[in-house]
């Protein structure tokens, strides 16, 4: 089968946010860039299933400014074959993204779209839902776990009550949860490697998609913040301090 | 204005969350709340009960038996067309079918409300919660997710009238299989108190500590991502940006650094308490309460100290 997978790059999962003083977003300035967590997990399920025999092509692509570039060379590293960056600046809504990526879906045919659960700067949780939808294929979101069937695919879903177990004929979306594998660090040879890999840029305007923004973005604020509380000595002391918080509880 | 809100439930039980999701959502107009399952007439006749609820629309048929995104979107596409919105709880079925609903619908959704400012107004977090974005939307109809935590439940007492609906549409996905964590404790997305540990416990048998205090305390247990990874915890469990986000009034961490990811799931506890050997971890440094000490000496001591 051949595989598309969607990658973007994000502030890096490690790295606290500040919101900028005019509420017009985060500091995006100077902080530390990577590939989106999720979509890590994405690949590394495509250049799996690649190594079991099961995929025949990986192409990568992402969304976003000419930086993005990094996290393609990432994917390709990890194991993918080729990548497209589709160069737009500014913010692009989930919805035009996954416009955007329909486009590549005629383009390439794939047979299974990869994409992460949620990008964990906007934390939308929606792009793959969006795909699928736009395509009328069936769903797998939140996956822990892939296997090949004979007409298809059996995922295991991370879901409220614990996991559930779907099949799936395909072409078909998945979306990656953090414990469908571990993904790999590229080896050096890897990474040079890479750069001789394909990777097309291409302008957003080229797929003829409405790039303009639906939701007005009125403001960015910090959280309240939380201030430090009291210490206690030892489990006496903590064992009477709950239970008073627990009688206060009570009283309400 | 007119609301559809679509009942979230399991095993023929009304979830605790739906009665929240319909207190928010009847500030945006007279709600209807629709039932979509196989044999839900028992959780049809909770909903009824809601305060709030105009109509229940009830939907049942053997396609929405395990409620899959692909045949509950295409149940809310058929009735969407007199609501000016439609919201869900931001939980799996609502995750999962909102956004692929608005794609069909060419509509961009706002996902995880945590305040409605007005029909068109709303505040959602990003970045694990570290910023709170305010969005407005000029669009024909409203597509949401609301995080069920961050609002009070309605009251009950209602009699609403039921209607059914046609619930004839396609499953798409086969259901193969449920793994459902079998516990009696209360369930963690509402739970008043929980109690929760992180990977320092080091295997699942003494994670049970964890377990032990929180059937003492009548609270539900939560987990880091951490300690479901290595097993000592179901998924289920798993409390933050990925997991579960909860309000408790009172939320005790045990041997848990406080990462931002997992604090993203606690910001809306009343009063955090925190028990860690490092008094420099990031959670005490936010705890009401903090105690510095080893867990294995001071939990057990809570155990014997509370059951008194
Ligand atoms: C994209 C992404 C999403 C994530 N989502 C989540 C999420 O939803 N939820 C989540 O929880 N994490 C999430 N994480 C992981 C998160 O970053 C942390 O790695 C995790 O929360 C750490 O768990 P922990 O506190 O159990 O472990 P650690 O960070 O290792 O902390 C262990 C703590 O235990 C203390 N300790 C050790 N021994 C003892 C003892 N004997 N007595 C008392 N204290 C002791 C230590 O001092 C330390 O503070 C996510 C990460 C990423 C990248
Ligand atoms: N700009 C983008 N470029 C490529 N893929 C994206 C982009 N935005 C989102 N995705 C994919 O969609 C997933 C879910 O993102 P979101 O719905 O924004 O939380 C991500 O994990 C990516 O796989």
């Amino acid at each position: 089968m051949k595989i598309l997978v969607a990658v973007k790059r994000v502030v890096d999962h490690a790295v606290r946010v500040r919101v900028r003083s005019d509420g017009s977003g985060v500091e995006t300035e100077n902080v530390r860039m990577s590939m989106n967590p999720f979509d890590k997990h994405a690949v590394e399920a495509a250049v799996q299933l690649s190594e079991a025999g099961h995929a025949t092509e990986i192409v990568v692509v992402s969304i976003g400014p000419k930086q993005s570039n990094d996290v393609i060379l990432t994917a390709l590293a990890m194991g993918a074959h080729r990548g497209i960056l589709i160069e737009a600046d500014g913010r692009v809504e989930t919805l035009a993204v996954a416009k955007l990526l329909k486009a590549v879906v005629a383009e390439e045919q794939p047979d299974l779209v990869l994409l992460g659960k949620q990008a964990v700067d906007d934390d939308s949780n929606q792009v793959g839902q969006m795909l699928a939808g736009l395509l009328d294929w069936p769903q797998a979101t939140f996956a822990s776990e892939i296997k090949v069937t004979g007409d298809g695919l059996e995922v295991t879903r991370e879901v409220d009550y614990g996991r559930a177990t779907v099949g799936v004929s395909l072409p078909a979306i998945v979306t990656a949860d953090l414990r469908l594998n571990t993904p790999r660090n590229a080896a050096l040879p890897m990474v040079m490697k890479a750069r001789s890999k394909p990777l097309a840029v291409r302008p957003a305007a080229e797929f003829g998609v409405d790039l303009t923004p639906r939701l007005k973005l009125e403001k960015v604020s910090p959280p309240a913040e939380r201030m430090a509380g009291r210490r206690v000595a030892d489990a006496a002391e903590l064992t009477a301090a709950i239970q008073s918080e627990l009688s206060e509880l009570e009283a309400l | 204005m007119a609301v559809l809100v679509l009942a979230e439930h399991d095993l023929g039980v009304l979830s605790a969350a739906t009665a929240r999701i319909v207190a928010a959502a009847e500030t945006l107009g007279p709600v209807d709340l629709l039932v979509a399952g196989q044999d839900v007439s028992a959780v049809a006749a909770e909903a009824a009960k809601l305060a709030g609820v105009e109509k229940v629309l009830v939907a049942d048929s053997a396609a929405l038996a395990n409620q899959s995104a692909e045949a509950v979107a295409a149940l809310l596409a058929r009735l969407a067309e007199p609501y000016t919105h439609i919201v869900a709880a931001a939980a799996a079925t609502g995750r999962d079918a909102i956004p692929r609903l608005a794609a069909r619908l060419d509509l961009m959704p706002v996902t995880d409300v945590v305040a409605i400012h007005g029909p068109t107004r709303f505040d959602r977090p990003i970045y694990a919660g570290n910023a709170i974005e305010t969005v407005s939307s000029g669009q024909s109809k409203q597509l949401l997710t609301i995080r069920a935590s961050a609002f009070r439940p309605a009251a009950t007492g209602n009699n609403a009238p039921a209607h059914s609906v046609d619930a004839d549409v396609a499953a798409v996905a086969r259901f193969l299989a449920a793994h459902r964590t079998e516990s009696d404790l209360p369930e963690l997305s509402t739970a008043q108190v929980v109690v929760a540990g992180g990977v320092s416990f080091g295997s699942a048998e003494k994670f049970a500590l964890v377990s032990d205090l929180a059937k003492v305390l009548g609270a539900a247990v939560g987990a880091t991502r951490a300690a479901v990874d290595a097993g000592y915890a179901p998924n289920d469990w798993q409390v933050g940006q990925t997991g579960k986000i909860i309000a408790p009034d009172l939320y005790i961490a045990i041997g848990i650094s406080g990462a931002l990811q997992h604090l993203a799931g606690i910001q809306g506890a009343k009063k955090i308490i925190a028990i860690n050997k490092d008094p420099e971890a990031p959670l005490m440094k936010i705890a009401d309460i903090a105690l510095v000490g080893d867990l294995f000496e001071v939990v057990p001591q809570l155990i014997a100290g509370l059951k008194r």
